[in-house]
């Protein structure tokens, strides 16, 4: 068993240099990705290694970019889309919603579109309202995406690999924080693959079930220790994909728990966990619930520039530890 | 027998080739009228977009290419499936909403697609099929196929941003592509004297360092000329080019159009230089057809689209109970 502390940044470099090992169908295009190495570094050294040709710097052109790769897939290839920031996806929309999403469905199924696009997201940068945003509820709407959001580097390896080699488009957002910190547990050297559409139950407690997803899932974590000196335990939830979505493990831990918490850095209004709460309270485990379901999310706000501000629009480990003992508390 | 092979060479170079091309148009012409007349009895519904009058532009295009090569279309795409050399029956199935339709009555009209002819699809989006043909270009590029990749696109099209983007990409990596601008004169009701401050759309290609020509698009043995020049270009490694087709579109832009913004003068006149007619004219004036023959090629398209017709009347009406399957292709399949 490896012991490496990867980097997010690392592990996906390690998952993109595997396949583009493995299949010569696989090539990289994105803005800065060649000599400079990914405006967040992520490409790094891959142009060195695999030339110009597959890891391949574009103009900064992203409706182009996205629709090149899917006229690509169209024949054959399977291309990794890199957008610096999520918040470039807009730029591109017609092609990752009306093309990429639907072509395999409206065309009667003849073509399909194995296209991974890779997006930096979040907040946490002081970037400010256009480069922060965190977007995936957005793609998670739109019928014929699949959106993997990544919370750790183990997690962000395995799960790009299986991304890559799904037939379908595949929205993959990364935040951006946690790029350059190493991760709780070790990546395995070569490959493994993590199947897209499987939740992942990573502690398991009495009191609370929590579901949240990307960044939002290790500052559970840190706040789960926390509340462990008080005796309150939590079950902690990474559905790691947000379409497909693996409700099952929610549902097994609120016959446990009774009480559910979901936490996302999306606003609040119309964001991607509002559809776990829907699940919960039209699905099997509703019954169970002793308590109101707690939802902690970013402020409706756009992301802020100033340093007090950005934190204060997206929900902090002291946030989450307050909510948590408060549905504890009151819901006996 | 709804499909033809597809004949590649000059329109003009034989009586093969000549009454291919005439057979080809006629097609075209008589499918389109066919599916107007099926819309105006009530036995289709949605919308249609139809090219009556623009069938020189696909029909010589598509003689210039191979059957590996291939294509993205727009909304106003049967001319361009048909020249390709697509199935008229699944196309008509298609747009009567049946099982056996191109798409499985998924798609309709504006997303046929056509894997096995080269044909990556119609597109409901104005603009949408050129990035995704800049795309298979640089697939082709990649892999070395040796296919080229004519993105057909309207006048409209030329004002979206998806076009300056794809033209550049392009340009800068040499690729394989034709960019096809059928200029019918009309963006819906917007006119290319209101839509361009330039004259000859094709001008475009200046600002991307891509070589731009503009045809009388109603002339199928110009059409092929240029494309064929084009080819040739493409194939050699030298890179894309802009064709302009200049053409016109007889009926509305769609089945709710009222013609309010173009005079019933301006449509007469433009019916005067029918493609068809004009194709007729010179191959009767070259000795390549007859009276006769000419006859012939159009009751055979007439009896082709008639069996289409019928023959997809009696296909299945598409099933919804297969809709969820049908979003995503299965993993590993």
């Amino acid at each position: 068993m490896s012991d490496r502390m990867l980097t997010m940044s690392e592990a996906l470099r390690e998952a993109m240099s595997i396949a583009l090992e493995e299949r010569p169908e696989v090539f990289i295009l994105g803005e800065d990705i060649g000599i400079y190495g990914g405006a967040f570094g992520v490409t790094g050294d891959l142009y060195h290694r695999f030339g110009k040709e597959r890891i391949r710097d574009t103009p900064i052109s992203e409706l182009g970019i996205v629709g090149a790769a899917v006229g690509a897939t169209l024949s054959g290839m399977r291309p990794i889309v890199e957008i610096q920031f999520s918040d470039f996806t807009a730029q591109a929309m017609d092609q990752i919603v009306n093309q990429a999403a639907k072509i395999h469905f409206m065309v009667g199924g003849g073509l399909h579109v194995p296209l991974v696009l890779r997006a930096a997201g979040g907040s946490g940068t002081g970037a400010a309202a256009q480069h922060s945003q965190s977007l995936e509820g957005w793609f998670a709407n739109v019928p014929g995406l699949k959106v993997v959001i990544p919370s750790s580097p183990y997690e962000a390896k395995g799960l790009l690999l299986s991304s890559i080699d799904d037939p379908n488009p595949v929205i993959f957002i990364e935040h951006k924080l946690l790029y350059k910190i190493p991760g709780r547990e070790p990546v395995p050297e070569g490959a493994y693959r993590i199947p897209l559409g499987v939740s992942r139950v990573l502690r398991e407690g009495k009191d609370l079930t929590v579901v949240a997803t990307g960044i939002m899932v290790s500052r559970v974590l840190s706040a789960a220790d926390e509340l462990d000196k008080d005796g309150v335990t939590l079950t902690v939830i990474d559905p790691r994909t947000i379409s497909p979505l693996d409700m099952d493990p929610v549902y097994a831990s609120l016959e446990k728990t009774g009480r559910l918490m979901v936490v996302q850095e999306a606003p609040e209004h119309g964001g991607f966990l509002n559809e776990v709460i829907a699940k919960v309270a039209t699905g099997p485990a509703l019954g169970h619930l002793i308590a109101p379901v707690a939802r902690l999310a970013g402020m409706n706000i756009p992301i802020p520039y100033a340093p007090q501000l950005e934190k204060a629009a997206v929900p902090q480990i002291p946030d989450i530890v307050k909510a948590a003992r408060e549905v504890v508390a009151n819901w006996r | 027998m709804t499909t033809a092979e597809l004949v590649t060479g000059h329109p003009l170079e034989s009586p093969e080739n000549a009454r291919y091309a005439l057979l080809t148009m006629s097609r075209i012409r008589k499918l389109e009228e066919a599916v107007e007349d099926l819309f105006g009895r009530g036995m289709m519904h949605g919308t249609m977009h139809l090219s009556i009058g623009q069938e020189a532009s696909p029909t010589g295009v598509c003689m210039a290419l191979n059957i590996s090569d291939q294509i993205t279309s727009t909304h106003r795409g049967h001319g361009h499936c048909v020249a390709k050399g697509a199935d008229l029956t699944r196309m008509v199935a298609e747009l009567l909403g049946k099982e056996n339709g191109y798409c499985g009555g998924r798609g309709g009209s504006m997303h046929i697609a056509d894997v096995e002819t080269g044909n990556l699809g119609a597109n409901g989006i104005v603009g949408g099929g050129i990035p995704i043909a800049v795309g298979a270009a640089l697939a082709s590029q990649l892999m070395n196929k040796g296919t080229v990749v004519v993105s057909f696109f309207g006048d409209g099209a030329m004002n979206e941003g998806a076009f300056h983007e794809a033209a550049n990409l392009a340009a800068i990596w040499k690729l394989p592509v034709i960019f096809v601008c059928e200029n019918n004169k009309y963006g819906m009701s917007s006119s290319t004297e209101l839509a361009f401050a330039i004259d000859n759309l094709s001008e475009r290609g200046l600002g991307y360092g891509i070589p731009g020509f503009t045809f009388d698009g109603n002339d199928v043995a110009a059409v092929y000329e240029a494309t064929e020049t084009a080819v040739k270009r493409a194939r050699a490694g030298e890179g894309p080019t802009i064709l302009e087709f200049v053409t016109y579109r007889w009926k509305g832009h769609s089945r709710s159009d009222k013609n309010l913004y173009r005079t019933k003068e301006e449509i007469d006149e433009w019916k005067k230089k029918d493609p068809i007619l004009f194709f007729e004219h010179v191959v009767r004036d070259k000795g390549l057809l007859n009276d006769e023959e000419i006859a012939e090629i159009h009751a055979l398209a007439t009896s082709q689209v008639i069996a289409a017709v019928n023959e997809a009347m009696k296909g299945k009406p598409a099933d919804p109970a297969n809709l969820l399957d049908a979003v995503f292709k299965k993993v590993n399949s």
